[in-house]
């Protein structure tokens, strides 16, 4: 892991006002920051720790907790929001066992809320690993589940 | 030098420097709760406020921030001031009500609670004017707090809030903060302190024996300063 961060350090020369771009690098390759390659990032850009802290639990972008695979982003915005998207919320956390901001046990799928996507002539809309799925209903958002793999747990399966 | 009317004295100042300042050194009161000699001021605090008017304009300033000029009329007790001044107090009331120092200053200026605004019950002190973040940073030089998150969760405190490697348990953080948001303990014996959870043994003097100041402390100073720990063995009273 140091390894790793030092060579995003690096790509930045070590100038600690990259210190979101870094961050954004780090995140990118673990999938979420752990408390070790902060740590690291805050010694090689002699940033204090405090600070780096700081940064990272300011943005939303950012995460503490590792996130799984597959993330899922369910826009909560007006336009989305009147058009039936906690229902599909409700829908998505049924199928995945997990409430919204949470990630499976297994690390496969993470599932957040947002508000607007800037998308509103598609609401409602979910986004799977960066891609749009636009005028989302509870049976789509079903089917893009099982789509990914997860399989539907048959009543006799659950007990 | 600049020339300039506070309260309806006129007092030359050097220019540059600000509003507050110059009415302090004028025996001019105005009330704060986010400035200090040892940091720079922020204007967090907003109870500074004073009514300035440069030409035809008058508009209600820091006075903390706000640089004297020449030609400049300040008002620190109009009651256009009064009233926006108490309102930020209600306000600051509104969130900690439970800080003994700024029920005092209502007191003080006459303000009671506002029943606009409901009291938060969380029973935080903190009014966020990150005096004692700054302090760790500027004065002590160490850096363990910061604020974190946001919005209506930010709050101060220690990375991933756990007990802080880097912190010397001076409590220049709880000694600074205006509302005693920060709780620093010590025990009845005085051999160690408590603060942000971590708990620091304190070093004897060699002279009366009594504890001044943390041992963790000590070494930052004498690592810093370059100065032999034995030097740094006497409190200051046996000096």
């Amino acid at each position: 892991m140091e390894e790793k961060v030092i060579e995003i350090v690096q790509r930045y020369s070590g100038d600690k006002s990259y210190l979101v771009p870094i961050l954004q690098d780090v995140q990118r390759e673990f999938n979420y920051l752990p408390k070790d390659a902060l740590f690291s990032v805050s010694a090689h850009l002699s940033v204090p720790i405090s600070r780096v802290y700081e940064v990272v639990t300011f943005y939303k972008a950012f995460s503490l907790k590792p996130k799984g695979r597959n993330q899922l982003s369910l826009c909560m915005g007006t336009a989305c929001h009147v058009r039936g998207a906690e229902l599909i919320a409700r829908n998505v956390e049924d199928f995945l066992g997990i409430k919204e901001g949470d990630t499976t046990a297994d690390l496969e799928y993470s599932f957040e809320t947002v508000g607007c996507l800037g998308a509103c002539a598609l609401g409602p809309v979910l986004v799977v690993n960066g891609e749009y799925h636009g005028h989302m209903n509870i049976a789509k958002s079903t089917k893009i589940l099982k789509k990914l793999g997860k399989k539907v747990a048959t009543d006799d399966e659950q007990d | 030098m600049v020339n300039l009317t506070i309260d309806n004295r006129k007092i030359e100042a050097e220019a540059g420097r600000t509003i507050l300042e110059v009415a302090r050194e004028n025996g001019i009161v105005i009330p704060t709760l986010c400035t200090h000699e040892s940091l720079e001021p922020t204007g967090s605090c907003r109870l500074c406020v004073v009514e300035a008017k440069q030409g035809k304009r008058t508009r209600i300033v820091t006075s903390c921030l706000y640089p004297v000029a020449e030609g400049l009329t300040v008002d620190t007790k109009s009651e256009r001031v009064m009233n926006v001044r108490r309102l930020v107090l209600q306000l600051l009331l509104a969130r900690c009500p439970e800080s003994a120092q700024l029920k005092e200053m209502a007191a003080e200026m006459g303000v009671g609670a506002e029943p606009r605004f409901t009291p938060d019950k969380d029973n935080v002190k903190c009014i966020l004017c990150r005096m004692c973040v700054r302090t760790c940073e500027k004065v002590v030089g160490v850096s363990a707090i910061g604020f974190s998150y946001r919005g209506t969760e930010k709050k101060v405190c220690t990375p991933f809030q756990e007990e802080s490697a880097t912190c010397i348990g001076c409590g220049a953080c709880a000694y600074i903060c205006p509302t005693g948001h920060i709780e620093m303990e010590t025990t009845k014996t005085g051999d160690s302190r408590t603060i942000w959870g971590r708990t620091f043994k304190m070093a004897t003097c060699t002279v009366c024996g009594r504890y001044f100041a943390p041992e963790d402390q000590l070494k930052y100073i004498s690592r810093t300063a370059d100065v032999p720990l034995e030097n740094l063995a006497v409190c200051i009273s046996c000096r």
